[in-house]
């Protein structure tokens, strides 16, 4: 997957980006899916699903193991490939940018299994995910505020990556994300395999990014714990998406049993 | 024990030279899964650059210092031209671009050259040896091992302590992941390539000051052995392969100095053993290497 197809951001020297509709610029979404389809060979991860994300909100991505959530986050992220469909990220399109382009857009990445480079340490983390996104000064100012934000990673900056217990490496994880400043951040399951205490405590932080104005796109397993921190949610079942709504919304609704329950 | 400790010189001469042809090959394996089989060709134009520079009357020190540029050049070149549109293929296509990439510069170095080796003249002190309490040692594997120390000791300055070392690094364990932190892969990539040229250029220098010529298949054996090197030390595994080019050369020295004449003929089948019976015990090599296996 080469860097051909990067945003126009990059080539605004050269020539001016074909403005988009003002109204679209203007609007409130950051995120913005249409008809977006994942194939695996002949397997159809996701059928033609459309939703967009709220400036300055939590959505969130629901469903059972195998919906097809995964599948949309990582197409987002331009790490799987769009089949067919358009993603556009504040306003520009992205279908077929590199992952590493739509980063430097203002998106932020948690993946699912937290992905920590193990033999680095603490530290090197937030330095290799610094390089890119901001000049030297900034990044070495913005890991000492990460340090400060989640104290544990301050403790342990020489320990290498690979040691740290799994709530502490999703917090490294986070930190790692946030290096870049993002507007936009994309988190898979930052719940999976944590223990309670530590979900609780990654929650309070996906809340707190939230009030400091970073967009969060959420994908989870776990609904209730989803919805509690969630203003929008949009739930998916066999790739396709059986309903959206705000928590209060779905909350009554048997929609949310039956999608979990389908697959 | 005088004699043992001469044949220490070489081993560490030689190995060294493995060592950093085989790291140039582990580094360019662990971050995209090239298998470089033009390795040696980058070594060669090395060698050439350093010969060509010399016809062209320029003083011996800056042939060298060229022909290190031209081997980093020509492995830049490749990653652009031959394995950039072959990115994310797997590893048996990747092979096979690199073997094509390697018999066309054959090709080029054969007919454009000469298919026979050319004679480089470096200063006769070069070739010298000194005494050192009563042993007599030879400059150039001295120098050999002193330019093998300091090369390896800015290579691990540049991984511990740099960004895009640690980007390197990075790289070698979770690729993508690495891309998923906005970083350029494209750039890594490249930086990759670039020090596994410059290693390549290193070894190419030492290799003609000793040998003083330049033939087609300069690189060919060496880099052969640097494949052995960094499968015995662990594929893709940066001190595996340092390992295993110090083990390779050591076995390949002594097995030359102290094989009675009758087993000299097998001296190959020998090492080649050694090394097999080690991946026996340990499949995955000396120091195997540390990836997280992700599609």
């Amino acid at each position: 997957m080469a860097e051909r197809n990067l945003s126009c951001a990059r080539w605004r020297i050269l020539k001016p980006c074909q403005s988009p509709d003002p109204l679209t610029k203007m609007s409130d979404t950051v995120l913005d899916v249409e008809a977006l389809d994942v194939r695996y060979g002949p397997v159809r991860a996701v059928r033609g699903i459309s939703f967009d994300v709220a400036r300055g909100g939590i959505t969130a991505l629901l469903g059972a193991n195998g919906a097809g959530k995964s599948s949309t986050l990582m197409a987002i992220a331009g790490v799987v490939p769009v089949a067919s469909g358009r993603v556009s990220l504040f306003g520009q399109p992205t279908t077929k940018s590199a992952p590493d382009a739509i980063v430097r857009s203002g998106v932020g990445i948690c993946p699912e299994g937290r992905r920590v480079f193990a033999s680095l340490s603490v530290e090197e983390n937030l330095i290799v995910a610094g390089t890119a996104l901001a000049p030297a000064p900034v990044a070495a100012a913005r890991r000492d505020e990460m340090m400060q934000r989640f104290p544990i990673l301050g403790e342990r900056r020489r320990q290498l990556a690979g040691l740290l217990s799994g709530g502490e490496q999703q917090m490294l994880a986070v930190a790692r994300a946030l290096m870049g400043a993002p507007k936009l951040l994309l988190m898979d399951e930052p719940s999976l395999g944590l223990a309670p205490q530590m979900v609780d405590t990654i929650f309070s932080i996906i809340e707190e990014l939230q009030r400091e104005g970073i967009s969060i796109l959420l994908v989870e397993q776990n609904a209730a714990l989803a919805l509690e921190v969630a203003s929008h949610a949009v739930v998916m079942a066999n790739g396709e998406i059986a309903g959206q709504g705000t928590p209060a919304d779905l909350a009554g609704d048997t929609l949310l049993k039956s999608a979990y329950l389908a697959a | 024990m005088d004699q043992l400790l001469q044949q220490l010189i070489n081993a560490l001469s030689l190995g060294g030279i493995y060592a950093m042809l085989a790291l140039g090959l582990a580094i360019v394996f662990s971050i995209i899964g090239l298998i470089n089989f033009a390795h040696g060709d980058i070594m060669t134009f090395g060698g050439y650059g350093i010969f060509l520079s010399m016809v062209f009357g320029f003083p011996p020190v800056a042939a060298l210092c060229i022909g290190l540029g031209a081997a980093v050049v020509m492995a830049l070149a490749m990653e652009r031209t031959a394995f950039r549109v072959m990115r994310g293929a797997d590893v048996i296509s990747l092979l096979i671009t690199s073997f094509a990439v390697s018999e066309i510069l054959k090709v080029f170095f054969q007919n454009g050259i000469s298919a026979r080796p050319v004679p480089i003249s470096f200063p006769a002190a070069w070739s010298g040896s000194y005494q050192i309490g009563g042993m007599t040692i030879g400059v150039a594997p001295t120098a050999s091992i002193l330019v093998t120390i300091i090369s390896l000791g800015c290579l691990t300055f540049v991984l511990r302590h740099l960004a895009i070392g640690m980007a390197m690094r990075a790289a070698a364990e979770d690729f993508d992941m690495l891309r998923m932190l906005g970083v350029r892969a494209n750039r890594v990539v490249a930086a990759a390539f670039a020090i596994s040229g410059l290693l390549a250029g290193i070894a190419a220098v030492i290799w003609t000051a000793q040998r003083g010529s330049v033939d087609p298949m300069m690189g060919f054996f060496p880099v052969l052995k640097a494949f052995i090197a960094t499968v015995l030390g662990g594929l893709g595994s940066l001190g595996g392969a340092v390992l295993g080019g110090f083990v390779v050369g050591t076995l390949e020295v002594l097995t030359q100095a102290f094989l009675p004449d009758a087993l000299a003929p097998y001296r190959d089948a020998i090492v080649l053993s050694a090394v097999i019976a080690v991946l026996l015990v340990r499949p995955d090599g000396l120091l195997p290497a540390r990836t997280s296996a992700r599609s």
